[in-house]
């Protein structure tokens, strides 16, 4: 396998996240795009350790446990979010949630 | 280009496509755990097996629940014929397209993609947790923290408000 094909795929799978985070109406799925361009990003710091010269040292692995942990707080905040602005507005259909106090 | 290449990418991708395009919610969420399932099997190939793990651990076992609950949770009574996509999808389509494209070439043309593949750097579990436990101790640290105050502020934000103080009406 190529170090360009790898890429590609992973700025396919990084487009997807895009397209789904701009075009959804319903905020999980939002936050569910959010989490595939996260993982793109996860893949391309294992790729570039991989491939890389520096292959030796750990410090890609390491980057992509911490950055799991990271997303793991990110999702149950967002989740949290999106739990409290459904009691609130008693919809996730980010089009209708428009006010800011009310 | 191998085969088990070819097979993983195809399902993470064909996945996270069907993750942001279908219309059951429940549906996507699952679609999403195929997708973390690819990706792990990609780390796999890639010899970085303890990620792997890891993904399947965190992201499907825990973050995929967590969505799950979170669609029942806000299952709403919205009809059911509304577009589930903005107006301007065609655009979306357009930008992402572009995106995409410009990422490729930048790709191929960069000085990166001149290096050839090397092998595969040996890194056991037990070097990870010396290291872990070494040079990498304070964000170790520093990401403990970080997860418990989150999951506390998750809590607490999504706890039921008490009645007479602002929030639902």
């Amino acid at each position: 396998m190529t170090l360009e094909a790898w890429l590609v795929f992973s700025a396919a799978l990084f487009c997807v996240g895009l397209c789904g985070a701009l075009i959804r109406r319903n905020a999980i799925i939002v936050l569910l795009s959010i989490e595939l361009m996260l993982n793109a990003a996860n893949l391309n710091f294992i790729i570039f350790w991989r491939y890389g010269v520096n292959a030796d040292a750990a410090s890609g692995v390491m980057m992509v446990i911490f950055s799991i942990g990271i997303a793991a707080a990110e999702a149950a905040v967002g989740l949290a979010l999106v739990i409290a602005v459904y009691r609130h507005f008693k919809t996730v259909n980010l089009d209708k949630v428009d006010s800011m106090k009310g | 280009m191998d085969a088990p290449f070819l097979i993983a990418a195809a399902l993470t991708l064909l996945s996270a496509i069907a993750a942001i395009s279908l219309r059951n919610l429940v549906h996507c969420a699952l679609c999403l755990s195929l997708t973390f399932l690819g990706l792990a099997a990609l780390y796999l190939q890639l010899g970085a097996q303890f990620v792997g793990l890891t993904q399947i651990v965190v992201n499907v076992g825990a973050v995929a629940i967590v969505i799950v609950f979170a669609i029942l949770l806000t299952r709403s009574a919205d009809q059911p014929d509304a577009s589930r996509f903005n107006k301007g999808a065609i655009w979306v389509g357009l930008i992402c397209a572009a995106v995409f494209a410009t990422l490729v070439v930048s790709i191929n043309t960069s000085y990166v993609s001149m290096k050839s593949g090397a092998p595969a750097p040996p890194l056991t579990v037990e070097k990870i947790g010396h290291e872990l436990m070494g040079r990498y101790v304070l964000p170790l640290e520093a990401v403990a923290l970080l997860l418990t105050a989150a999951l506390i502020g998750a809590v607490i934000i999504a706890m039921k408000e008490p009645n007479g103080k602002g929030g639902a009406q």
